[in-house]
């Protein structure tokens, strides 16, 4: 071989890298994060806020400073978008790696003590996968956290809304995970150089670390990128029904709440935030599936 | 077989059984409860009324005294009243039930031929521009927020071009125009959404049954394309797509609640969207037990269906 050595990682950041469509939506969705991140140097370079109202400017035209013109409390459109943004890409990122973090623990919990672990970790995960999801999101979304304890002034902040929409989105999004993590788990326990390690005298948490789940970390990887975009699907339709972000705070879905009175007068106010929905989910999703075809060996090379 | 069915529609019961108390116990959670609604309406009860009427409704009954009491009403068939609609749940959820019926009916019916017919062209025309629109397609209907999709098509058929209603049910004297026409846009946009994950189900099952021996052993008989795509083909990839179809059946009561709500179709989405967000406890949970309990037997049922289709799998080995 005279060949220098590639490491699997840089075999499978080649292939990604050959595929087009995966290689677009991936920065098509850096873009987006990056936009949406900058937002305040965005508003001060074009001198307007997505923030404060301003009466006097409401429904504004399309121009050089209002880029998609303004809403109906004169706040301007593009900057409240990706203000908006901020709120959705960061729930979809942080819901998704806690709901893998959730079902990575759970799936190899489950994979590697057998029995009797196995049994009530899979019997809860169809439990949970069991429930009608949107409206158990609902109740939760929904629930008095002073009847839980806490208090006032807490429950009514900004911050609350939001790790609440995170947290409850993360509880009922770990099924998926667990259960490719029990899958992978399962099989790889079974392997000789497990055996060997745990001969050595490795504990359990050392096997599980460094022999099992580096060998599921492919799946685990592709399923939280798809579940990203399933959590800001359903942080907008959450926010949109009114009881997700609330006000001051703003998503693209409780963009779209206001925006729909103003369908028949201002049509294009609904179809901003609506559209930045589609572009980051589908851009997300295609990046799952370039991620899919590029960590499996025997997928075809585009 | 027989052994099979007991033992999950045992566990089945046993998983409602768990899921009602933990319904029941989230929703004493929301805000407010039933005698703050009452006084609310009305500003003159005195503290002393409240105090009474709070032991007489067993307000302040600890949680699990309180589910008790409301499941031995419920296995006897009492499932108790509407606050919102002061009448029987039973009576409001059988006609939402129909109109959810017929909504994720259609919407399942099109959808799914659809899936399977544009997974296969997929598959046979693997890596052309057809099988890329076809991908383009199903993405975008993966992606999009219906009830999104629902607010532009209302815009675009209800407001702009007036072709269709923008809501609401048919009356009975507009017979099956007035049906149609209503159901138009809700049936479309769950179409949409529905489609795209299922046809690249459809794809991807396609494509590992043409990479099979038997494929090619049948090309090799000489057989066409036609009668080697229906005869062997086909009919083995419709095997996962049939059991996925079978574990959305148990979607189709539970109906659309985005869907239903932008639409004001009275189905059993929205219901359960009302009763949830209007406070109406009670209906809220019978709704939810009905829907997770046609969950479940729809997981029973795609089980069955799984062996029924594939020989190869029994039933009485549990499939890892």
């Amino acid at each position: 071989m005279t060949e220098a050595a590639v490491s699997v990682w840089q075999l499978r950041w080649r292939r990604l890298a050959r595929d087009r469509v995966a290689l677009g939506a991936l920065s098509v969705l850096v873009l987006l994060y990056v936009l949406c991140f900058s937002a305040a140097w965005i508003e001060l370079w074009l001198d307007v806020t997505g923030v404060d109202t301003d009466l006097m400017s409401r429904f504004d035209p399309i121009d050089a400073r209002h880029w998609l013109g303004s809403d109906e409390a004169g706040r301007d459109e593009f900057t409240r978008i990706l203000r908006g943004g901020q709120i959705s890409l960061s729930i979809g990122l942080f819901a998704a790696l806690g709901s893998s973090f959730v079902g990575t623990v759970i799936g190899a919990m489950a994979g590697y003590f057998r029995g009797r672990v196995d049994m009530v970790l899979m019997r809860f995960t169809d439990f949970m996968l069991a429930m009608p999801a949107l409206p158990v999101l609902i109740i939760l979304a929904a629930i008095d956290l002073t009847k839980l304890g806490f208090s006032q002034d807490f429950v009514r902040s900004g911050a609350a809304g939001y790790w609440r929409i995170v947290l409850i989105v993360t509880l009922l999004g770990w099924t998926t995970v667990a259960r490719l993590v029990r899958a992978a788990t399962l099989s790889l326990v079974e392997r000789e150089f497990v055996l060997a390690a745990r001969a050595q005298g490795a504990s359990s948490l050392r096997i599980l670390w460094v022999h099992v789940l580096p060998n599921a970390v492919t799946p685990i990887i592709v399923a939280t990128t798809l579940r990203m975009g399933g959590v800001i699907l359903t942080e907008s339709a959450l926010s949109f029904l009114g009881v997700g972000i609330q006000p001051p705070s703003t998503s693209w879905g409780s963009m779209l709440t206001n925006a729909q009175e103003l369908m028949a007068s201002n049509p294009l106010l609904a179809v901003y935030p609506g559209a930045a929905i589609l572009l980051a989910v589908i851009a997300i999703n295609f990046v799952g599936d370039g991620l899919q075809s590029a960590f499996d060996p025997r997928a075809d090379p585009h | 077989m027989g052994r099979f069915l007991l033992g999950r529609i045992t566990g089945a019961g046993i998983v409602l059984l768990l899921k009602s108390f933990v319904i029941f116990a989230l929703i004493g959670l929301m805000p407010g409860d039933p005698l703050d609604l009452m006084m609310n309406a009305n500003p003159e009860t005195t503290p002393e009324q409240m105090a009474h009427l709070r032991a007489m409704y067993g307000v302040d009954l600890p949680i699990t005294q309180r589910y008790w009491t409301w499941l031995v009403a419920a296995l006897q068939g009492d499932f108790g009243y509407s606050r919102i609609q002061h009448r029987p749940v039973l009576d409001i959820i059988i006609p939402a039930l129909g109109n959810t019926l017929i909504l994720t009916g259609a919407a399942f019916v099109l959808s799914t031929t659809l899936a399977v017919t544009l997974g296969t062209i997929a598959a046979l025309k693997r890596g052309t521009w057809i099988d890329r629109i076809i991908n383009l397609f199903a993405f975008a209907g993966i992606s999009v927020p219906s009830f999104w999709l629902g607010l532009l098509m209302i815009y675009l058929f209800a407001v702009r071009l007036g072709w269709l209603p923008a809501g609401g049910m048919p009356r009975p004297e507009q017979g099956y125009g007035g049906m149609l026409a209503h159901l138009a846009m809700p049936v479309m946009t769950l179409v949409i959404v529905e489609t795209g994950g299922l046809a690249r189900y459809a794809r991807a099952a396609m494509i590992e049954v043409l990479s099979q021996d038997y494929i090619r052993t049948a090309r090799a008989k000489g057989l066409t394309d036609r009668r080697m795509l229906v005869r062997h083909a086909l009919r083995n990839a419709l095997i996962p797509v049939l059991t996925l179809v079978a574990l959305q059946l148990g979607g189709l009561f539970s109906g659309a609640a985005l869907t239903e709500a932008m639409f004001a179709w009275r189905g059993m989405g929205r219901l359960i969207l009302e009763a949830i967000l209007g406070n109406d406890y009670n209906l809220a949970l019978v709704c939810l037990m009905f829907v997770t309990a046609t969950i479940l037997i729809a997981n029973i049922c795609a089980d069955i269906a799984y062996t029924w289709l594939d020989p190869r799998i029994s039933l009485g080995k549990r499939r890892r």
